[in-house]
């Protein structure tokens, strides 16, 4: 790594981010758009590596969010703000849409109030359908559906590249990514949870230090975007105002070939016996089945299960018949941080120069960035100095790992330019040993077979690593990245203040 | 974007495997002309290549040689006939009906045939294509994936490891665990008997001292960062164990590796999965052929070699202009067969490779009496003396079918 104006010269970073999902990823970048330190403390090995990678992976409008909550407002302008993002930067988006399909006479009754719904929320574009169009787009659609309504704008979105990306242009702009930083205690500056309490400044200095596993870290200003950790977190800090549950979600994904039998998303009508399972198509050209909704207790099980499998299947079972006749690539269970808080949970204590970003569900994929940006304002409400630099380097140019454009291994140009690009090792996803490369010489290189997945889409498909696994692993291994964080399972043992001042 | 270049060789053979290579070998040793092998791997030979134990070559080459030297023995006889072998060369896709999409380092380019034989073998399905759920820790591996690692890449695998099947290729991986250092501590096998032939089968139990648990399936896969166990439950008794293990190897389940047949629009076989043939291993579309396990998911390597060079006489005959497939029958697997391989028989044709027609059975069954009926009369019936056996190909004569009527109805196989 190399030093940046950003970098504090007496180890304490003006601003602390402390989780490195998408959420946290946008805060950094945001933050480091202005002239602080910002460092992004991620407890894993890899960012996006939580619940923002096993999500629906849905870019949403908002349409069916409640009302003038907090959450409507940033789902609705997120979604310009990650659209125009995604262009920027190459994060792969499909246009596809949705049809909420009604199954039940039920579910037929509540289209209209769905519509209205989605108008109150700003979004004008659904429509109410018949079955006779509903099958005209979803041919494959099981039979009894009754009718549905359209949403014309929801959209398909890489979340993965979409983490990478906001964590990367952080990064450039001057972040100073922490990884394998858990924060196991906090030392407020106004003494909370220090042996101290003689009120602000606790130290004097008003700085927080955050005992991490990796070493301590110390800023004025901490935000926490802990995702699944955040109450924990935020009774460190000395408040007790929600509680995490873990919500399993399990996931089926279906083999490329099922991708001409779903081309938009399949949205279940939301009724008083609960949301059912959605069938999408996914970035990557297959289609997804799933999720289910389990509360968990522990916070770490994201495996999947029996009764998740069996549910997924007699659901798919009538949704799409024909898409169950094909293989399964591949299943997942995500957690999601649900709260018992009907919004999001943003908030300052401008006291404790602490801001808490909770309760931020499935959706906080499209809000991010505009999170971000109500994150920068009730900063500076609450007295963080920030001024926007003249200096902000262009955002990154992301790899391309989506269906919808050319990838390396179609482009002629490209791979005269460099054979790499023409030497596929993982067929079945037709990764490029010059991707695979470059994943691992990246600003944020890959560091381990699953941060390689997230980046290139190795291993992911089909064969599930039967043809290219070893190749793979062999090609990565002599790519390995050394950024100064080490290999596996070797932990980055380096305090922050070291690398600061490498 | 300006169009990729494009290549005219004679045959277009897609894969490298033994099907493909002994195809390749006879084509270009018969004056096909330009054969042109794709082989994506960064050496041709398919599976054998990673397998490193004997008993191949027996029926093609009639001699027994390890997968490595068959592999290495098909390359160098395919190259010395004059085929044009071009590995890291991978067919993506179709620009037309009879125009591959290729990339390779050389380049993107496009390769039309005159005739283009698919032979692109199977795989085994991973465990999430067996749907069994659970955690997702490292070292669960295919029976490919593992000999790929031990074989060509020198890695290490686990200490004692659970393998899931009791096919001819569960032995394999067995074999490959112990060179490597771990111990096959388990065989699950859904079947009442271990599957595959029942010497080796003899020989694992004694020789290697793999315990197997028969109707036994595994129902999750335990371990967060490194596999610490599997969950196994006995298909009768729904009893339910854990077996401590690091390393799991899910084994055969064959898929064909029909993606660029799908693609194509060329027409699969329902029981098999592959492209539906006649005989002659002619595919859907004239001009496209198919043979070796992409067909017949799997057979041993010396059968798909075979099917490379019965493929190659039509492809010939294809060539000079002179083949004119007449109107056929369709061949039906009745229960306990799930698949016959192939299923067209055309009376100008000439009989299946090697005289036998393929078929894979749910039952086992010693003395299996075989029966074709066509249109509700029974054309044969004949008691084999080789066993039906779940988890391996069950092969028969196709002489069992001299008194099929080519303008009849279809021809059902079974037993009893």
């Amino acid at each position: 790594m190399t030093a940046t104006p950003h970098r504090p010269h007496d180890g304490v970073f003006d601003v602390a981010v402390i989780g490195g999902g998408i959420v946290g990823a946008a805060i950094a970048r945001e933050l480091s758009g202005h002239d602080v330190s910002v460092a992004l403390l991620e407890a894993r090995d890899d960012v996006g590596d939580g619940t923002s990678k096993a999500n629906t992976a849905i870019l949403h409008t908002g349409f069916d969010a409640k009302p003038g909550t907090l959450e409507s407002r940033l789902v609705a302008r997120g979604y310009h703000l990650l659209s125009a993002y995604a262009e920027e930067t190459g994060i792969p988006v499909e246009h596809t849409g949705a049809v909420l399909v009604a199954w039940n006479d039920e579910e037929l009754a509540a289209l209209p109030a769905l519509k209205e719904k989605a108008e109150a929320n700003g979004y004008a574009h659904c429509r109410i359908v018949g079955a006779d169009e509903v099958y005209g787009v979803l041919p494959h659609l099981g039979e009894g559906a009754l009718g549905g309504l359209t949403v014309p704008d929801e959209s398909i979105i890489c979340t993965w590249t979409t983490n990478l990306a906001l964590a990367t242009d952080a990064q450039r702009r001057g972040t100073t990514v922490l990884l394998r930083h858990a924060v196991t205690g906090v030392d407020t500056g106004d003494g909370v949870g220090a042996d101290t309490a003689d009120g602000y400044g606790g130290g004097g200095d008003g700085v927080t230090t955050l005992h991490t596993s990796a070493g301590d870290v110390r800023a004025r200003w901490v935000v926490n975007a802990a995702g699944l950790g955040a109450d924990h977190l935020d009774r460190l800090f000395g408040h007790d105002r929600f509680t995490v549950t873990p919500r399993r979600g399990e996931l089926f994904v279906f083999d490329k070939l099922t991708r001409p039998l779903v081309d938009k998303i399949v949205l279940p009508v939301p009724t008083s016996r609960g949301k059912g399972v959605l069938i999408s198509p996914t970035i990557y050209g297959n289609v997804m089945l799933g999720p289910t909704a389990e509360d968990l207790t522990d916070r770490t099980d994201t495996g999947t299960s029996e009764d998740g499998f069996d549910f997924l299947l007699t659901k798919g079972e009538r949704l799409m018949p024909r898409l169950l006749a094909e293989e399964v690539t591949a299943s997942y269970a995500g957690l999601r941080a649900a709260i018992d808080h009907p919004d999001y949970l943003i908030e300052a204590d401008p006291a404790q120069r602490y801001l808490l970003v909770g309760g931020i569900r499935s959706t906080g994929l499209t809000a991010g960035i505009a999170i971000a940006e109500h994150v920068r304002t009730l900063l500076e409400e609450a007295g963080l100095k920030l001024r926007p630099r003249g200096d902000v380097p262009e955002p990154p140019r992301m790899p391309n790992i989506g269906e919808a454009a050319p990838r390396p291994y179609e482009d002629a140009e490209l791979i005269a330019r460099d054979p790499a690009y023409g030497t596929v090792v993982c067929f079945c996803e037709r990764v490029t040993e010059g991707e695979i490369r470059d994943a691992c010489h990246a600003p944020l290189p890959a560091r381990t077979p699953e941060g390689l997945r997230r980046r290139t889409r190795a291993m992911n498909g089909r064969c599930q690593g039967f043809y290219c696994g070893a190749a793979v692993a062999a090609l990565s291994a002599r790519h390995h990245p050394d950024d100064g964080c080490g290999s596996r399972p070797a932990p980055c043992g380096r305090p922050a203040q070291h690398k600061d001042n490498r | 974007m300006t169009q990729p270049p494009l290549i005219t060789p004679d045959v277009l053979i897609i894969g490298g495997g033994p099907a493909g290579l002994t195809a390749a070998a006879e084509l270009a040793g018969r004056g096909a002309g330009h054969v042109l092998v794709a082989d994506r791997e960064q050496d041709a030979g398919g599976i054998p290549r990673h397998s490193d134990h004997t008993g191949y070559g027996l029926r093609d080459l009639r001699r027994v040689m390890t997968g490595p030297a068959y592999a290495r023995h098909l390359v160098r006889r395919a190259t010395e006939a004059g085929a044009d072998i071009r590995t890291r060369t991978m067919v993506t896709g179709w620009a037309d009906e009879h125009t591959a999409e290729v990339t390779s380092p050389e380049g993107r380019y496009h390769v039309r045939a005159r005739a283009t034989v698919l032979a692109t073998g199977a795989r085994e399905r991973p465990r999430t294509a067996r749907r069994v759920p659970g955690d997702r820790p490292h070292g669960v591996y295919t029976t490919g994936q593992l000999q790929n690692l031990v074989h060509l890449h020198h890695q290490p695998v686990g200490k004692r490891a659970v393998i899931v099947g009791g096919e001819l290729v569960s032995w394999s991986a067995a074999v490959t665990l112990r060179e490597a250092g771990c111990t096959p501590a388990l065989m699950v096998s859904q079947y009442p008997k271990a599957e595959s032939y029942g010497a080796f089968t003899l020989a694992g139990r004694t020789v290697l001292g793999v315990p197997v648990a028969t109707r036994t399936r595994v129902t999750r896969v335990i371990g967060k960062g490194r596999c610490q166990a599997v969950e196994i439950e006995h298909l009768d008794t729904g009893l339910r164990r854990r077996v401590a293990c690091d390393t799991v190897v899910f084994t055969g389940d064959w898929i064909p590796d029909h993606e660029l047949a799908r693609s194509a629009g060329i027409t699969l076989d329902e029981g098999t999965l592959g492209p539906l043939t006649d005989t002659a291993l002619r595919t859907s579309r004239p001009g496209v052929f198919a043979a070796g396990n992409l067909l017949h998911p799997v057979d041993t390597a010396d059968v798909a070699a075979l099917d490379g060079r019965h493929v190659a006489g039509r492809v010939l005959a294809h060539l000079d202009g002179a083949d004119r497939p007449a109107p056929g029958v369709r061949l039906i697997a009745d229960a306990p067969f799930r698949w016959v391989a192939p299923q067209i028989l055309r009376p100008s044709d000439p009989a299946p490779a090697r005289g036998r027609l393929l078929l894979w059975t749910d039952e086992f069954a010693r003395f299996p009496k075989v029966t074709i009926r066509q249109d509700g009369r029974t054309v044969a019936r004949r008691t084999l003396s080789w066993p039906a056996a779940p988890g391996r190909v069950f092969r028969i004569p196709s002489t069992l079918l001299a008194g099929v009527s080519p303008t009849g109805g279809p021809v059902h196989i079974g037993l009893g």
